[in-house]
C-alpha cells in the first residue's frame, strides 16, 4: 500500500525543474505526480514515478541530492466534503498529515491524493477500517 | 576576592616583574647558546643576521634574531631541530599537519617535568585540587593534550580517568557512575556532551561536575556562557601548542580574565603578522614566543600564528605572569566581519556539530549599504535534506543561531545544491570576500 516518493532539493533558480524531468525522460521514467514545495532559496521537490529505485539511481548520478519518502495514495470521492471527511478521520486517530497533493490522474469519479503522515500504519489502518479506499502501489505508478 | 586562590608555585608565579626580565634574559642566554652549539637550522640564523648569542644583553636584543616558522619545522622533518640526541629524548609527539608532513617534538626527562609542573599550575588555577576527578576526553595518541593534562593531574594528586575521546554516550555513563568532577575537553566537545545530556534528560545539577578545563582550539566567550549554563561549571580557557610544549603554555585562573603565560619558561612577543614588527604592550596581533628552559625542541621566536593580546597588570588572584586574552583564531584565514574576528574552523564545527557530518561550505563576504554580511553557503547532502519542509527550515534556522553564539555575528545560512561550490585542486574555496571589488 505504501508508495515510493522521490524527494529532490533543488535551488530555487531558473530551469532546476526542467533538469530533473528532462534527465528522467531521457531515462525513459515517466512521472506520475509531482508537487513543489518552495521557500525563497531553495524548493523540495516530490515525485511520484513508475520506477523509483532507477529514477533514485540516475538523479543520483547526476548528483542530485534525493531522498525516498513513503506515502500513501488515497481515493477520494469527488463530492462536497469528501475530503473534510477523511481529515475528520485522520485527527481522530492522532495522525498528522505532514503534506499532501493531488494526481492529475483520476480513477472514475475519485480523486487520487497523496498523503504523507506521521505515522503511515497507524493512518492505513484507521482508513482502511472506516473504509477509504487506499490505492496499491502498483496502480498508482502504473496509472 | 572571596574566591580561594591556590598557586601551584607561589615563588614562580608571582615574581615580581623586574625578576621575571632578569630570570628571562638568563634563561635566554642559555638557550641561545644551546641551539647555537646543536641545531644547523639556528646556527644559520645566526650566521645570516650576524648576531651571536654572546650579543644579547637585553630581552630586546632578541629581536635581531628571525622567526621561526612552520616552515622551518617542515624543512626539517622529522629531527632536525631537536637539540639533543635521541638517546635523550623520551618522548615524541606531532602535531596533525593540514597540509603535507606534520610537525614532530621531542622531550628529555626535564621537558616532561616541566610540562607536568606548568599543567599543574594552571589546573590549580583553574581550581582542580587533589578532590577531584579528572575526566580527561582529548585523544591519547600523538597528540600532546591528553598527556600533559593527565601529567598535571597526576602531579595535583587528582584522579585521573583517562577516557580519551569519543562515545559520548559512555562518557556520560562514566561521569554519572564515576562522579567525574572536572571535565577536560574541547570546547566543542563540550557542546556535544551537553546536547546530548539534554537529548537523554540528564540535569547538569544531577552530575558532580565542578570545573571544565578547555583548550586545544579558540572560543568565544558566548561559548563560555553556554558551556557553563548547561554543564553546570566553570568552564576556563588554556593554551599551549605541541611545537611550544603542548597544554600549559597558559591558562586562565578562576578570575577568567585572560591566561596566565607561564614567562619563566617562554618569553612572548607580540607582531604585527603583515611587517614582523613587535608591537607595543597591550596590542592584538600574533603571538610569538621563544622556550627558556626547553632541552629537547627549544624554539627561537616561533611563530604562533594565534592572534591575542597581552595584559602585563598583576592579576587580582596574585599572580604576576602576563595574561594572555582568549585566541582569537589564526592569522592565516581570519575575516574581519562588523569589526570581528571570524574563523572558517568556527563555522566548520558549528556545521559539524549539528548532524554530525562536515558539508561541504562557502563564506560569502559582502557590503551592503557600508555594513558587512555574511552568507554561508552549505551544500546540501542527504544527511542535511529532509523531506519535509518544516524540518528543513529548522536546520536553517538552528544553523543559523548557532552560528550567531558562536561567531558573535549574524550570519545568513543559505542552503546551495551538491557540487555548486567552487573546488580548487580538490579542495572546496572556502572564502569569497566581496567586499574590496
Ligand atoms: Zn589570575
Amino acid at each position: 500500500m505504501k508508495v515510493e516518493q522521490i524527494s529532490i532539493f533543488i535551488e530555487n533558480k531558473s530551469g532546476r525543474l526542467a533538469e530533473v524531468t528532462g534527465v528522467l525522460g531521457k531515462t525513459g521514467i515517466n512521472i506520475r505526480a509531482l508537487s513543489l514545495a518552495d521557500t525563497s532559496d531553495f524548493g523540495i521537490l516530490r515525485l511520484i514515478v513508475d520506477d523509483s529505485q532507477k529514477a533514485l539511481k540516475v538523479l543520483r548520478e547526476q548528483r542530485f541530492t534525493v531522498s525516498i519518502t513513503e506515502v500513501i495514495g488515497i481515493e477520494v470521492p469527488d463530492s462536497p466534503g469528501g475530503l473534510t471527511s477523511i481529515l475528520q478521520l485522520l485527527d481522530q486517530h492522532n495522525v498528522n498529515v505532514e503534506y499532501m497533493y493531488a494526481f492529475a490522474e483520476r480513477v472514475g469519479n475519485n480523486a487520487i491524493i497523496i498523503f504523507r503522515f506521521d505515522n503511515v500504519d497507524e493512518a492505513i489502518s484507521a482508513l482502511s477500517s472506516h473504509g477509504v479506499k487506499i490505492l496499491p502501489s502498483e496502480r498508482i505508478t502504473s496509472i | 576576592m572571596n574566591l580561594p586562590v591556590n598557586i601551584w608555585n607561589r615563588a614562580a608565579e608571582t615574581l615580581p616583574r623586574e625578576e621575571i626580565r632578569q630570570l628571562q634574559l638568563k634563561r635566554l642566554q642559555e638557550t641561545l647558546s644551546l641551539v647555537a652549539n646543536k641545531v644547523p637550522c639556528y646556527q644559520a640564523k645566526f650566521k645570516d643576521s650576524g648576531f651571536k648569542p654572546g650579543d644579547l644583553h637585553s630581552l630586546e636584543d632578541l629581536h635581531h634574531l628571525p622567526f621561526t616558522t612552520k616552515e622551518d619545522l617542515r624543512v626539517n622533518y622529522p629531527y632536525g631541530m631537536f637539540a639533543v640526541p635521541m638517546r635523550e629524548v623520551v618522548r615524541i609527539h606531532s602535531s596533525s599537519g593540514t597540509t603535507g608532513k606534520p610537525t614532530v617534538v621531542g622531550y628529555t626527562k626535564d621537558d616532561i617535568r616541566t610540562w607536568t609542573e606548568l599543567v599543574a599550575r594552571f589546573m590549580t588555577a583553574a581550581g582542580v585540587t587533589q578532590e577531584d576527578i579528572v575526566h580527561i576526553a582529548f585523544g591519547y595518541g600523538l597528540f600532546t593534550g591528553a598527556f600533559g593534562l593527565h601529567y598535571g593531574s597526576e602531579a595535583i594528586g587528582a584522579s585521573v580517568i583517562p577516557i580519551n575521546g569519543g562515545n559520548t554516550d559512555k562518557q556520560l555513563m562514566i561521569m554519572q557512575d564515576y562522579r567525574s568532577s572536572a571535565l577536560v575537553c574541547t570546547p566543542s566537545y563540550g557542546l556535544t556532551l551537553a546536547d546530548r545530556m539534554e537529548k537523554q534528560g540528564i540535569a547538569p545539577g544531577s552530575l558532580a561536575l565542578r570545573v571544565g578545563l578547555f583548550g586545544a582550539e579558540p572560543w568565544s566567550e558566548q561559548m563560555r556562557v553556554e558551556l557553563e549554563q548547561r554543564l553546570g561549571i566553570i568552564a576556563t580557557d588554556n593554551y599551549g601548542l605541541s611545537e611550544i610544549m603542548g597544554p600549559g603554555v597558559a591558562g586562565e585562573c578562576l578570575l577568567k580574565q585572560g591566561m596566565h603565560l607561564a614567562e619563566d619558561h617562554f618569553l612572548a612577543e607580540v607582531i604585527d603578522p603583515d611587517t614582523g614588527a613587535v608591537l607595543p604592550e597591550g596590542s592584538v596581533g600574533e603571538l610569538v614566543l621563544t622556550s627558556l628552559t626547553k632541552q629537547a625542541f627549544p624554539m627561537i621566536r616561533y611563530r604562533t600564528r594565534d592572534i591575542t593580546r597581552l595584559n602585563y597588570d598583576v592579576c587580582d588572584c596574585g599572580r604576576t605572569l602576563a595574561r594572555m586574552e582568549k585566541t582569537r583564531g589564526r592569522t592565516d584565514d581570519m575575516l574581519i566581519i562588523k569589526g570581528v574576528n571570524v574563523f572558517p574552523t568556527q563555522i566548520e564545527e558549528v556545521l559539524f556539530q549539528i548532524e554530525g557530518c562536515e558539508p561541504h561550505y562557502q563564506l560569502i563576504v559582502d557590503r551592503e549599504n557600508n555594513m558587512d554580511s555574511l552568507e554561508v553557503q552549505v551544500e546540501v547532502n542527504e544527511h542535511i535534506f529532509f523531506d519535509e519542509m518544516k524540518q528543513q527550515r529548522q536546520f536553517v534556522i538552528n544553523a543559523e543561531k548557532r552560528l550567531a553564539t558562536v561567531l558573535g555575528v549574524s550570519a545568513k545560512v543559505k542552503l546551495v545544491e551538491p557540487q555548486t561550490i567552487k573546488r580548487h585542486e580538490g579542495k572546496a574555496i572556502r572564502v569569497i570576500d566581496r567586499r574590496n571589488q
